[in-house]
């Protein structure tokens, strides 16, 4: 699909020089854009394949025991392994690849005003990496005795001896799929931001930087200072899966909490790793359509990395009860509640843009909106979860799934589509159709909101997660619950359905839709001084210079309502 | 592909990016060994026994190594020092000491390996030993990497005189280097 | 709210589940007035013909104002939060009051095994009862149990109690618990920690008795040269006063 779709694209624009073969243009490309292309529909395959994956485990869960449909009868094993890797594969290969490394690779040389990232072969590299962990990942689905089923946590004791998962070869397979992914992250990361510190347009300053890539440069970052605990954690996993050492094995004199400690350390973090390029996303939608400049921008900024910095005090809230000394909740309690300050200022401030503005809804605009009224459920139903003297009780049940679906579905689903139908025209040249937008919007928005909602409510009943079939539980095989249970999957069912007409209208859209001009949506921000789509080199011989920030929008004295960057002063008095 | 990138001459914050890049290269590498080396110390403080085992490792190789890896270091600064003059000549010389300290390096370690698996200390024999070897060869994997590197730069770039900026950015990895093994030394080997 | 789901079932749960109110008050005030804002604005801001956008940085005193004044009450309501955890927390998992009965409970790959103190009232005692996956516990009695797995992670989870513990091979876990006579009979313990391929299987069964069941539940338990003589009365007496209610 990749192919197509990029072919399309670029069948116009190398003109100049001669033809490179279709090997050299679309596979060993170091061009970024091609290289975001290929993250973007290798993170929407994969997020394909995850979806199909919810869909087996909500049937099972709805209808215990009979066949699923295109799949068959779910063993507790095979259950096991499609929760771990749908949780594997919709955070370390959708939410990842495509907001951070799909987007940030499209966008950021656009944005900032350049040719190509720093390091573009690096860049390749970090692409091959991604994609040979893709395969691995995907092959660990097929290794005799299955993939590993141990959660996406990967809990020690349970995930070190293939005599406790049952999985002696997926266990293994998953660990060094995860880990050659954050080797490929941590490579285009130093991209992304050595590109952002180096390589800006002439005139653009810190404060001229569009929110986007300020919150690609943040996650990345973010994620650089987390991930090198789990690194060497993964190593040690490795090390104890495959040789036998037994460093998270009690029997031996090994501590398997450490590998808890380890893993939230980068795993609390991470949740913001891929909330700041989502909000980045939305803020550049939102002033876009609502007209408005972006409210309060430093102090925007200034939260966000108040609030990286703080994620590196709150991990011990996923272990209240595992057992580590309870005097810890105390201080974790704390930190916990005061990381909603910095995520509620960012809020406060998005919404606060609103005001005033002359907002316009298409397709993006309502994704943004959506993300984020949905987020905000998200991010109030952590608050029940921070406070251990709750969580108690909810930990581990599907209160606490229903609350990170609230947060991750905005992230890694919501957010993505605003930005898909928002940077289509640049992608491909053409525009996507609004009025299936809005019947994708649509019939995405009401079925999330019909699957979780019902499991807050199961949550709170006390039922908890990954359990192939209630109905070994009395208390919670009543019919009250199966019917939530059921109605759950059923929207989950009516959510899959509405992803066809997004797909159809996607594919349509790169060979028919309308040629986009340059600037459709009336934009401040460089790539829209690019054509549509950008050629090899994005601007031409000229690069851009900028004169001021990227929100000038509706500025008063002046004739348009908006002001790109790259506009000298001048032609604001001809205006 | 055919026309230079102008991206790769920019430079907006003042910081060649090159160097930029090695920094953040070290600073993802502190990390993963700064979670190493405190789950290191968690399990060290927990459990008396190993302090007995760590009385088995080598101090005398350990410190022998330590000269290597400091003198290598040593030279990759006047690797550093020939470059701004443009020296070709000097600049190879240096390093090509500096690969063959970090050798040294790699040949004592491989007969500490060899003499601890002969005394019946191996990956498997404790926690701390499978710590021991863990680390010390994810150290030894960097020292290896590093001297490949420098040996591409001394002969690839250094030779035809380009890329002089390579050198110092070498030197930073090397230095990173060393100075994780300035703390694995002291663990490892030295409180027993 | 949470007891409207599922009843209160230990001394700590009111706690707990008053808690969970005081917390869904303040964020559910909150919320709807944010919602209530944020759709409020959508609605008013809506694109009109001939109407130009604002322009508002954010960036002066007044503008900044408006959105720090909120997070200080924010703030003020964490802290309400904060407080009432705190003592939540010390109640349920650092306060250990002094037991009047012990528990044993051993978690492994997919079952669950309880030692009980048997007639003398002491664990480790040749008339401890051991069962698997079926908890016997007398109401209002204060109960101490400790913790044990064998290969993995797992959790003992039993919601009428508002209690959860994960279980760490290699170590002993203390916690208490005291269940409420309103909550006589059998109910659900699940396991919270994914522990491999029966995760979704290791159920157990609790059963929370009046003082007289449970001491008949022991006399039937307990081989016939371990009864003390004591419980033997006991237990001959209660039948006979069973058969006289009856």
């Amino acid at each position: 699909m990749a192919e197509v779709a990029t072919q399309t694209a670029h069948q116009d624009g190398h003109h100049d020089h001669e033809e490179p073969s279709f090997w050299s243009k679309y596979v060993f490309s170091t061009d970024h854009k091609i290289i975001g292309f290929q993250y973007l529909f290798t993170g929407l395959a994969m997020a394909i394949i995850g979806g199909f994956f919810s869909y087996v485990f909500r049937m099972q869960l709805a209808f215990p025991g009979s066949s699923v449909p295109f799949y068959g009868v779910v063993s507790p094993a095979a259950y096991n392994m499609l929760i771990t890797n749908h949780g594997t594969i919709m955070i370390f290969w959708v939410a990842m690849p495509v907001l951070i490394a799909a987007l940030g690779n499209f966008l950021i040389p656009l944005m900032i005003g350049c040719d190509d990232m720093v390091f573009p072969k690096l860049n390749r590299l970090s692409y091959q990496i991604f994609l040979l962990s893709t395969i691995v990942l995907i092959a660990s689905f097929f290794v005799p005795q299955g993939g590993f089923g141990g959660a996406w946590t990967s809990y020690t004791p349970l995930s070190a001896k293939a005599e406790y998962n049952g999985t002696p070869f997926g266990a293994p397979l998953w660990l060094l799929a995860v880990t050659l992914e954050i080797v490929a992250f941590l490579i285009g990361g130093i991209n992304f931001i050595t590109t952002t510190m180096n390589a800006r347009a002439k005139g653009m300053k810190l404060y001229d930087i569009p929110m986007v890539v300020w919150m690609i440069v943040i996650a990345s970052i973010l994620f650089m200072a987390s991930v090198g605990p789990l690194v060497a954690g993964a190593v040690m996993l490795f090390f104890d899966q495959v040789l036998g050492t037994s460093f998270f094995d009690p029997a031996a004199g090994g501590d398997p909490v450490l590998w808890q400690h380890l893993f939230w350390f980068f795993g609390h973090p991470e949740v913001y790793v891929v909330l700041l390029p989502a909000m980045g996303v939305v803020a550049e939608i939102m002033c876009t359509f609502a007209r408005k400049k972006l409210f309060g921008y430093k102090m925007i900024l200034y939260s966000s990395v108040g609030l990286g910095i703080l994620s590196f005090f709150v991990w011990a809230h996923h272990q209240f009860i595992s057992g580590v000394d309870p005097r810890a909740a105390y201080l974790f309690t704390t930190t916990t509640l005061l990381i909603s300050i910095p995520v509620a200022i960012m809020l406060f401030a998005f919404i606060a843009t609103l005001w005033g503005g002359s907002i316009k809804f298409n397709t993006p605009m309502l994704f943004a909106m959506a993300f984020l009224g949905e987020f905000l459920i998200g991010g109030v139903t952590g608050i029940w979860l921070g406070s251990s003297g709750v969580d108690v009780y909810l930990h581990d049940t599907y209160f606490v799934l229903a609350h990170f679906h609230y947060t991750f579905v905005p992230i890694a689903v919501i957010a993505v589509f605003a930005a898909i139908y928002y940077w289509f025209p640049k992608m491909f040249g053409r525009m996507m159709n609004d009025t299936w937008g809005k019947i994708h919007f649509w019939g995405t928005i009401i079925p999330f909101n019909g699957i979780f909602l019902p499991l807050f409510v199961l949550g709170a009943s006390g039922q908890h997660r990954r359990i192939y079939n209630f109905q070994n539980f009395p208390d919670l095989a009543s019919e009250n619950f199966q019917d939530l249970r059921i109605f759950a999957t059923g929207s989950l069912i009516v959510l899959i359905l509405f992803q066809i007409p997004f797909f159809v209208n996607f594919i349509v859209s790169l060979k028919r839709g309308e040629k986009a001009s340059r600037n459709p949506w009336k934009s401040n921000t460089l790539e829209w001084v690019a054509p549509s789509p950008p050629p090899h080199g994005n601007f031409g011989d000229e690069l851009p210079v900028v004169y001021r920030g990227p929100y000038e929008y509706s500025v008063e004295d002046r004739e348009e309502d908006y002001w790109p960057q790259n506009q000298p002063p001048q032609a604001a008095a001809r205006s | 592909m055919a026309h230079q990138i102008i991206a790769t001459s920019r430079s907006a914050s003042g910081i060649p990016t090159g160097r930029l890049a090695v920094w953040w290269v070290v600073g993802s590498e502190i990390v993963i060994f700064g979670g190493l080396i405190a789950a290191y110390l968690l399990n060290r403080f927990l459990h008396g026994s190993w302090a007995q085992s760590a009385g088995h490792t080598s101090t005398l190789i350990g410190g022998i190594n330590t000269f290597w890896l400091l003198t290598s270091s040593f030279f990759v600064v006047l690797a550093h020092a020939a470059s701004e003059k443009r020296d070709i000549r000097t600049t190879r010389k240096f390093l090509w000491l500096t690969i063959l300290l970090g050798g040294f390096f790699m040949l004592f370690k491989t007969y500490e390996y060899a003499v601890k698996i002969e005394g019946g200390y191996t990956l498997f024999t404790s926690n701390f030993w499978s710590f021991y070897y863990t680390a010390t060869g994810l150290h030894g994997f960097h020292v290896l990497c590093g001297m490949v590197i420098m040996a591409i730069i001394a002969e690839r770039d250094i030779k035809q005189g380009k890329n002089w900026h390579r050198v110092e950015n070498i030197g930073i990895y090397w230095h990173f280097v060393d100075i994780v093994w300035i703390f694995l030394f002291p663990l490892l080997y030295i409180a027993k | 709210m949470l007891e409207k789901l599922v009843p209160r079932g230990s001394t700590y749960a009111a706690d707990i589940d008053l808690l969970f109110d005081v917390i869904t008050y303040l964020v559910g005030f909150w919320f709807i007035l944010v919602f209530g804002f944020f759709l409020y604005c959508l609605f008013r801001f809506r694109r009109k013909a001939g109407v130009k956008a604002q322009y508002i940085t954010g960036e002066t005193h007044k503008q900044k104002m408006a959105i720090e004044v909120p997070h200080y009450l924010i703030l003020g309501c964490d802290v309400v939060i904060l407080i009432m955890t705190f003592f939540v927390w010390h109640k349920v998992k650092i306060d250990m009051p002094t037991p009047d009965e012990e528990v044993r409970i051993v978690a492994q790959q997919w079952a669950w095994s309880f030692y009980h103190a048997g007639q003398d009232g002491i664990l480790g005692t040749e008339d401890d009862i051991a069962t698997v996956n079926e908890l016997h516990i007398k109401a209002g009695t204060q109960y101490k149990f400790h913790l044990e797995a064998t290969d993995v992670m797992h959790s003992f989870s039993v919601p009428i109690f508002r209690l959860k513990q994960d279980a760490i091979p290699g170590r002993i876990i203390y916690g208490h618990f005291n269940a409420l006579d309103t909550v006589i009979g059998e109910w659900d313990i699940q396991c919270a920690e994914m522990c491999g391929y029966m995760h979704g299987g290791m159920g157990a069964r609790l059963f929370v008795e009046t003082p007289e069941q449970h001491a008949e539940w022991i006399a039937a338990n307990t081989p016939d040269h371990l009864k003390t003589a004591s419980i033997a009365a006991t237990t001959t007496q209660e039948s006979k006063e069973d058969a006289k209610n009856g």
